[in-house]
């Protein structure tokens, strides 16, 4: 499984990147082979603000809805349109084009480094 | 106490070779994908694919009064059933109301059904249940079956290679003893997808080798996910989705498998006659979404913002690019409606089936 080095991640497999108070999120490499060819995504508007932990929008795989969970609380400040068309961005590439929300921050969050996360796919596949 | 182990068809681990994602199906361990849904599915469409359905029942009716046996317990009348043909139907309750839907085998010498997995023991117990009286043995075969579904506009083309049985001889909805190789089997011209194809009876010992074989061939091995998604473009019902026992199959829009004039009496016959005379209480309508969303199993259906009744399949479609679903309505429901998807009513449109239908050679 890819688990780029400079990003963070959380227990449900989101990913953070972050550039000064903007947090980019997505969802791991993980997460896209576990949920198969990805078909829709519901995202918030631009402007929507949201606490760590809570449910920014819907990912549908071809058999299941799964919602998607922010790592860090703030104000959504841009969203990637490019999935309403073409969904299966997530499954190709989930760290780059398959980008989510950006949300403007403060927030630290309690995010694990790769390594963390590495060890969590680990204990999960057990 | 720890939950019973599921089951395993012969096929277990052929599909973990393949590093399929096994589920849990009706108690049985089986593949939902090997590469993908999407994939799997074009497969089907565009060249050939291969489904391990072992876990299906099959259940023999021999005996002097077999054919009065199964007439009494399936809705079509089996007696317009030639030997070598099989025929779809549904199996009732005394209310109407489905038991399963199957396929009935006339054989030259009795009668095979073949049933849902998840409906195994409930219709062996019916079946039992219904005819007491009658002198007939059912038995239950299906752990000694193995079923394989070769399916796809160049499954005869791939299969006549690997046998000596004249496949062109085998017509729509006929079947034949033959042999693949050195193993006998069943070939029959049936199927889940709405492309042409067999499903082979092999015994269970044979199950592996005759995967292998097909693999090498070039079928692509197809999980249940796009099982799911090639029947249900096809406007195929799926027991627990369209039928139940609160729905009947008139509801369900499989009334071409229900002979109501047929002479001799089945059960939930009666109810059906007087259905039919009153006006059926839902219907079974095929649609797509026309707003952004993908309607689901169990979506509240509205018009206006008055509930009508439910989705009981749905998807985004491989093929057609398109949000499509099987919906149970009050029959007064005209074309357009909404799907409620997470709280937010979807435009939609009713449209006629199937959705996809295979283009006649």
């Amino acid at each position: 499984m890819n688990v780029p080095e400079e990003l963070s991640y959380t227990k449900t497999h989101e990913w953070v990147k972050r550039e000064g108070e903007i947090a980019t999120v997505g969802i791991t490499d993980h997460a896209q082979d576990e949920l198969g060819d990805v078909v829709f995504i519901e995202l918030p508007e631009e402007g929507a603000s949201f606490d760590a932990g809570d449910s920014f929008g819907t990912i549908e795989s071809v058999k299941a809805v799964s919602d998607l969970y922010t790592p860090v609380g703030g104000e959504v400040v841009e969203v990637n349109g490019t999935l309403n068309d073409n969904p299966e961005r997530v499954n190709e590439d989930p760290y780059g084009g398959g980008w989510m929300i950006r949300l403007r921050t403060s927030e630290e969050g309690n995010l694990l480094s790769a390594e963390e996360y590495q060890k969590v796919l680990e204990e999960e596949s057990d | 106490m720890a939950a019973p182990a599921l089951r395993r068809t012969p096929l277990y681990e052929e599909h973990r070779a393949l590093g399929a994602r096994l589920v849990d199906f009706a108690g049985w361990e089986m593949p939902v994908r090997y590469v993908g849904i999407k994939a799997e599915h074009e497969a089907v469409r565009n060249e050939v694919g291969l489904f391990d359905v072992s876990h299906m029942g099959e259940v023999v009716f021999r005996g002097p009064e077999a054919e009065e046996a199964v007439q009494r317990l399936v809705t079509r009348d089996v007696s317009r059933l030639a030997v070598g043909q099989a025929g779809y139907a549904a199996v009732c309750y005394e209310d109407g109301g489905t038991v399963d839907d199957v396929l009935v085998y006339r054989r030259a010498g009795d009668f095979l059904i073949v049933v849902n997995a998840s409906n195994r023991e409930k219709d062996i117990e019916h079946f039992r249940s219904h005819t007491g009286d009658l002198d007939v043995d059912i038995i239950d075969e299906s752990d000694g079956w193995g079923l394989l579904a070769l399916q796809g506009p160049r499954a005869a083309e791939l299969l006549q290679a690997l046998t000596q049985t004249d496949l062109s001889g085998i017509r729509y909805y006929r079947f034949v003893e033959g042999e693949l190789g050195i193993s006998p089997v069943v070939l029959s011209r049936t199927g889940y997808t709405g492309e042409d194809g067999f499903e082979i009876f092999a015994r269970p010992e044979d199950a592996p080798a005759i995967w292998r074989r097909l693999i090498e061939a070039g079928a692509v091995p197809v999980g249940l996910g796009a099982r799911d998604t090639l029947r249900l473009e096809a406007g195929m019902c799926l027991y627990g989705n369209e039928l139940d026992a609160e729905t009947t199959p008139l509801e369900a829009g499989i009334g071409f498998a229900v002979h109501l004039d047929k002479e001799q009496e089945f059960v939930g016959q009666e109810a059906l006659l007087e259905e039919k005379e009153e006006g059926l209480r839902k219907r079974l309508v095929g649609f797509k979404v026309e707003g952004r969303g993908i309607a689901r199993h169990d979506y509240p259906v509205t018009v206006g913002g008055e509930p009508v009744g439910l989705v009981t399949s749905g998807t985004q479609s491989p093929t057609l690019d398109e949000a499509i679903g099987l919906a149970l309505v009050a029959p007064e429901v005209e074309d357009r409606f909404e799907v409620v998807i997470r709280d937010r009513p979807v435009p939609s449109r009713a449209v006629p089936l199937p959705f996809y239908k295979r283009e006649k050679r």
